[in-house]
Parts: structure tokens; sequence; C-alpha cells
């Protein structure tokens, strides 16, 4: 009895302890606002993941640094409760639940990947708390209707088309034929819907549609089939796995096909990986550090490249920029919003127009970015093997011309 | 459905090749597979992700300037004596229990072991380069990577002395015993314990081998071990335990089947029609095993 007595004891103290430290954690308190983020700190996603959380905490301490958020007079600074979500998408949708109602958390950042914020954005939704995400670009996300679910970040589908619309440009206006391969993932899917409206768009045709198991390692029938047919563009969208493997076995298979066009090359450090065998081949990224945009915080993408290579000792991937901005625009909302009532930052969030580091932002109705169109870049290497990335496309931006047909193997 | 495939010789024999090559490296692990499988009557679930600790060996040597290439012969010393600490570990305690334990352990050392490299060697798909360059044949129309024929090259080498092993040797005779009738080598004098410690290392070795194989020839990642341990599965059943030809050439088969099925069907259907075959050759057998009881009636 007396045993039963103390366990129900030490168990209430622990009660009492939870429900007053769960208090303490609530949305704004004294001069904090408190965010909330599920973010794959271990799992398959772990390193994008941990791209994001440093993107979030390098905008956190710049903004809190430099004066922080006003908000109805009083200054407010920034603060990020994370949780692992274990690259888990049930985890993900768990944790959001927990977020909102046990800490109370009102405002929240996305999780990395769309799958990810495809799990949270229901949650978020349901107690209508806002959610900037910063790396969810599946089309699917922003065709739900989700009032409180805002993207900086181009819809997936946006990715690769402007290759296919330089292609038709650099064959004089005349339409092209085009072999695609894709994993059968929500991302990689929405990429090829974007090929299939640019090919629709300029008359191209799709001479090859293969798609990728998602344990996909080898793609030597799909290079087989290129190498007989000779298309004018090769478009490959298979995460890091499948622009390793294709950089890999086209080189092997010394495929020659005039243009190239991926995802995720420098998530996959690429060039490091294959050095002069990713030559030529073009990129879709978000955004670049050569880029021209600016902002008071980071000033522009090369100040917030050196910035962030100090504080964490890599050259961030554009998976950090796009976190970063998710900061900046939470900021500027809760300014023009003047207040932390949830309806008012959305409706704020949803007005919000305005340019960042990492690029202009302004939301469409269904949530995504509509003011910043994807870059393309091509992996270019000198003499001694060393291979950097330039950007190429939209011309605006451009900071090397297109080598374009890439040479044949043969001529390498 | 694309005939594309039949209707240009060199990319029927393109198909073939490649087929066989990739077969000949799935044979290699399956073989390591059957040998316990057949001696211990496990099944183990973390034959993949065996496999892919050894692929991240010989990366880790590629990162520090060795070639990829020794990786055969370094990886599976390691991964022996990885083999023997699981053993020592974990799988003594489920030998003699039924397959569902030893499924469920299996299962367990396979996740531990994701997660382990996940967190050692983190979350990005890696590859060693091998730097073979390329065979060009029938005027470039048939196109082998040098490092997939040195992976078939390395298999069948390592399959071969392992035969020759597994025949000549004491502790080759002791397995073999131990498989046929463990309680009767038992009472012949064979130490049953050390045949199970040692088989459970020569697999992981098989492994080791296969991993430093699959970094130079395809990509390696924490959470891909598991297709590999799929298709060793498949190759098993469709060719029997203790059948080392029949590993070998459901292997091929096997290869070549897929690499067929992705150009007829389409590349979303390669793995989908290798389960197709193996439910079939799984119903063919229990026909052929009823007609079998039939006549013994």
């Amino acid at each position: 009895m007396k045993l039963n007595k103390i366990i129900l004891s030490f168990v209430s103290a622990l009660v009492i302890l939870f429900s007053t430290s769960v208090a303490s954690f609530a949305k704004v308190v004294g001069d904090k606002i408190i965010l909330g983020a599920a973010i794959s700190l271990t799992g398959k996603y772990s390193s994008n993941g941990v791209h994001t959380q440093n993107g979030y905490n390098m905008a956190v301490d710049r903004i809190n640094s430099m004066g922080g958020v006003k908000v109805g007079g009083k200054t407010y600074k920034f603060d990020i409760i994370y949780y692992d979500d274990e690259s888990n998408p049930k985890r993900a949708a768990q944790l959001a639940e927990r977020l909102i109602s046990q800490d109370g958390v009102e405002f929240m950042l996305g999780p990395y990947s769309s799958g990810l914020t495809k799990a949270i954005a229901p949650v978020t939704e349901k107690y209508g708390v806002p959610m900037v995400e910063a790396n969810g670009a599946s089309r699917s996300l922003f065709t739900k209707g989700y009032k409180y679910l805002f993207a900086v970040l181009a819809p997936a589908n946006l990715y690769l088309d402007v290759a296919i619309e330089t292609a038709v440009e650099l064959n004089g206006g005349k339409p092209v034929r085009i072999a695609q391969a894709f994993e059968q993932d929500a991302f990689s899917q929405d990429v090829r819907l974007g090929i299939l409206d640019a090919a629709e768009r300029t008359g191209s045709k799709i001479i090859i549609d293969d798609k990728l198991p998602k344990e996909l390692n080898d793609m030597a029938a799909t290079l087989v089939k290129v190498k007989q047919m000779k298309p004018d563009v090769l478009v490959v969208s298979g995460h890091t796995k499948g622009a390793l493997t294709a950089i890999r076995q086209i080189a092997e298979m010394k495929v020659d096909v005039p243009m190239l066009a991926m995802t995720h090359c420098d998530a996959a450090k690429l060039s490091k990986q294959h050095g002069k065998n990713s030559q030529y081949a073009l990129c879709a990224s978000q955004w670049h550090k050569s880029l021209t945009y600016k902002d008071d915080f980071f000033k522009d993408g090369m100040t917030y490249a050196a910035d962030f290579e100090k504080e964490f000792g890599y050259d961030p991937p554009y998976q950090s920029a796009e976190s970063s901005a998710a900061l900046l625009v939470f900021k500027d909302a809760f300014e023009r919003a003047n207040s932390f009532d949830q309806k008012k930052v959305r409706d704020a969030l949803a007005a919000t127009n305005m340019q960042t580091f990492y690029g202009n932002i302004k939301f469409a109705p269904g949530g995504q970015n509509v003011d910043k169109p994807m870059v393309l870049f091509q992996v270019m290497c000198d003499a001694s093997g060393k291979c950097e990335n330039k950007v190429v496309a939209p011309l605006k931006w451009a900071s090397a011309k297109l080598i374009h047909p890439i040479p044949k193997w043969s001529e390498r | 459905m694309d005939f594309l495939v039949f209707q240009y010789p060199m990319i029927t024999l393109q198909a073939c090749l490649d087929g066989i090559l990739l077969g000949v490296l799935f044979a290699l692990i399956a073989y390591g597979m059957a040998l316990q499988w057949g001696v211990m009557n496990i099944i183990n679930i973390a034959q993949g992700d065996l496999v892919i600790l050894g692929g991240y060996i010989a990366y880790f040597m590629y990162l520090y300037g060795i070639h990829p290439a020794w990786g055969v012969i370094v990886a599976p010393v390691i991964m022996y004596f990885v083999g023997i600490a699981i053993y020592k570990l974990v799988i003594n305690k489920v030998v003699d229990r039924d397959l569902f334990i030893s499924i469920l352990a299996t299962f367990g050392i396979s996740i531990l072991f994701m997660q382990l490299m996940n967190f050692a060697f983190g979350a990005d798909v890696v590859l060693a380069n091998s730097g073979y360059g390329t065979t060009m044949l029938f005027d470039n129309n048939v196109v082998l990577p040098n490092s997939k024929i040195f992976s078939a090259f390395i298999s069948i080498v390592f399959a071969i002395c392992l035969v020759i092993y597994m025949k000549k040797s004491k502790l080759g005779r002791a397995i073999r015993a131990t498989a046929q009738n463990a309680r009767a080598a038992k009472i012949l004098g064979v130490d049953t314990e050390k045949v199970y410690a040692a088989t459970f290392g020569i697999n992981a070795a098989l492994c080791g081998v296969a991993g430093a194989l699959i970094s130079i020839t395809f990509t390696i990642h924490p959470y891909m071990g598991l297709p590999y341990t799929i298709r060793s599965f498949m190759i098993v059943i469709v060719a029997g335990l203790g059948n080392l030809p029949g590993v070998a050439m459901s292997g091929m088969g096997l290869g070549v089947f897929e690499e067929f099925a992705d150009y007829i069907l389409g590349t979303e259907f390669r793995i989908g029609s290798v389960f197709l075959l193996l439910v079939l050759i799984l119903v063919y057998r229990r026909f052929k095993l009823s007609r079998k009881r039939e006549y013994l009636k």
C-alpha cells in the first residue's frame, strides 16, 4: 500500500510538472515568438533535414540579432521548438499534433520533403495554424484548397520546364524529341507533369517515358533506348539516387545526348562525386548563390553563402536558403498583421509581396510562391578537373553561356 | 507493351548481357543466403544490410585514396568477423528455434544496421568510382561497363573458390555434414556450434564482396539493403536449397528476365514481374508436389 502511495504521488508530481512546463511553452511568451517544427534529424532524409534546420537557425539568429520582430510597439525574438520526425510521415503528423495541442504552438515551420509536408498540412489546417514551409514542392500540396499553408518555393511541376523551353529555343523554335525517366514518387511525378505540359505547349514529342522504381539502382535499359532513338533532350528525376545513377551509367555507356536535364544535382554533390563525368549536366535549382536578389538581413546570395559557410562549415544548398527565407516571410507577416491573432497573421501571409535574398515571394491562392522562377545551372569543369555549377538560365541571371549541344563522348 | 527489344538483335544481346552480369552478382548474395538457410535453417533478413555495410567498407577505402577494387579483399575479411560477432551475440540464441523466431531476430538486426549505418555514415547516396571505362562491342552497338564485367568476374571467382573449399576442406565437409543432419554430425564429433559460426561468417564475407562490387557498379545508401534481401530470397526459392548450379542459373535467369521485362513492360514493372514469376514458380512447384504425393499414395 505504501509503495502504491509513493508511486501515486510521484506520478502526480510528474503530471503537475508537465502541465506547468507545457503552459510555459505556449506560442508567444514574454518577448519570444515560439514556432514549432518537426524535422528529419534521423532517417533517410536526415542530411536534408539538417540543411533545413541550419537554414532555420541561421535566420532566427540573424533576425534576433538585428532587432527582432516588432509587433504592437514591442520587440519580440524568434525561438523554435524542434522535434525529430525520423523521416516518417506518420511520426511527423503526430508531432505536429503534439506541437499544437500540447506545446501550444500557434505558428509552424515546415518539415523536409513533400511527403512529410503532405502529412502535416491536414493537421495544421485542422487547428488553423499558419505554416510557412520551404521544402515541400509537390503540386498536390497546392490543389487541396489549404488556407494555412504557404510555400516559399516554386512547385515541382516548374522544375524542368525551363529546360524544355530552352531546348526548343535552341532548336530554332522547332519542337524537340524528349526522352524522360522519372522515379515513381509524388515529387518526381509532378516534375514529369510539368514536362508533359511544356511538351504540349511547344508541340514537342515524348519518345521515351520510363518510370523508375523506388529501389532504383540500374537504368541501363532506359539508356539503351536513348542510344537507339537519339532524342534531343534527356530528362531524369529520381532524387539524389537518380542523379548519381544517371551520370554514372551515361558516362559508362557513353550515351550521347545533346541536352541532359536533371533534379537534385547539388544535393547529390554531383560534381564532387562524379567529377568530369558530370560535366554539361543541366540541373534545376530553387536558388543559386549568384542570383542578385537582395534583402536587409542577409544582403544577397553571395553574402548569405559566405556567412552560412562560416557558421556551419559548408556551402549552403538551396534547401538551407529557402528555409532561411521562410523565417523572413514570418517576420514580415507578423509586422504587417501587427498582431498574433492566427487569422490576421494568415491574412498577412496571404498578402505577402516581398523580396528576399532567396527570391521574390508572393503566394497564389493555393499557397505556392508564384513570383520566383526556377533557375537552371550547368556543371562546368576546367582543365584541372575542378567542377562548378554555373547559372545558365533564365538569361537574366546567367553567369555563363549554356554549352549546347553536349560534346560527344568520343570527342571529350 | 513495347517490342523494340526483339526488333533489334543488338538490343536483345545487350539486354541478355546486362541481365547475366547483374544476375551473377545477385547469385553470389543468394548463394550466401542458401548456405546459411540450408545449414542453420535461418532466413537472414539482414542479408541486404550486410551487403550495404560491405559497400561502405569499399567506399571508405575509396575516400582515403585506395582503389575501391581492393575492397573485394578487405571487405570480406572485416565482414567475416562482423558475421561471427552477430552469430555470437544473437543468432546462436535462435538457431534451434523455429523459423519465425529467426526471421524476427534477423529483421531486428536489419533495422538496427540500417539505423547505425545512417547514424555513422549519413543518409547521402554514395558511390565509389573505379575509373574502369567501357567495353564497346559490335560497332559500338553493345556497351558493357567494365565495372560490371569486373563484378561478374569476381563473383564467379569467389563462387568457384567457395565450392572447392566446401568440397575439399575439413570445415567445408563439416558444414555439409551439419546441413545434412546436425544431430548425426554432432554425434560423430563435429562441433556444430563452430560450424554455425563459420557459416554465418562466410555468408557475411560473401555479402562483403558483393557490397564492394555494388559500390563500384551501382550506388549505396543505408536503406537500400532490402531489395537485395528480397532478390536473393527469390533466387534461393526458385533454385531450392543446397543447389549451387541452380542458384547460379536462377540468378542469371532472373537478371535476364528482369531486363526483358524492363524493355517490354516498362521499368515500372521490373520488380513486379519478378514477383509474378516467383508466384508462378511456387504454384507450379506445389502442383508438382501434389502430383508426387498422389503417386506415393
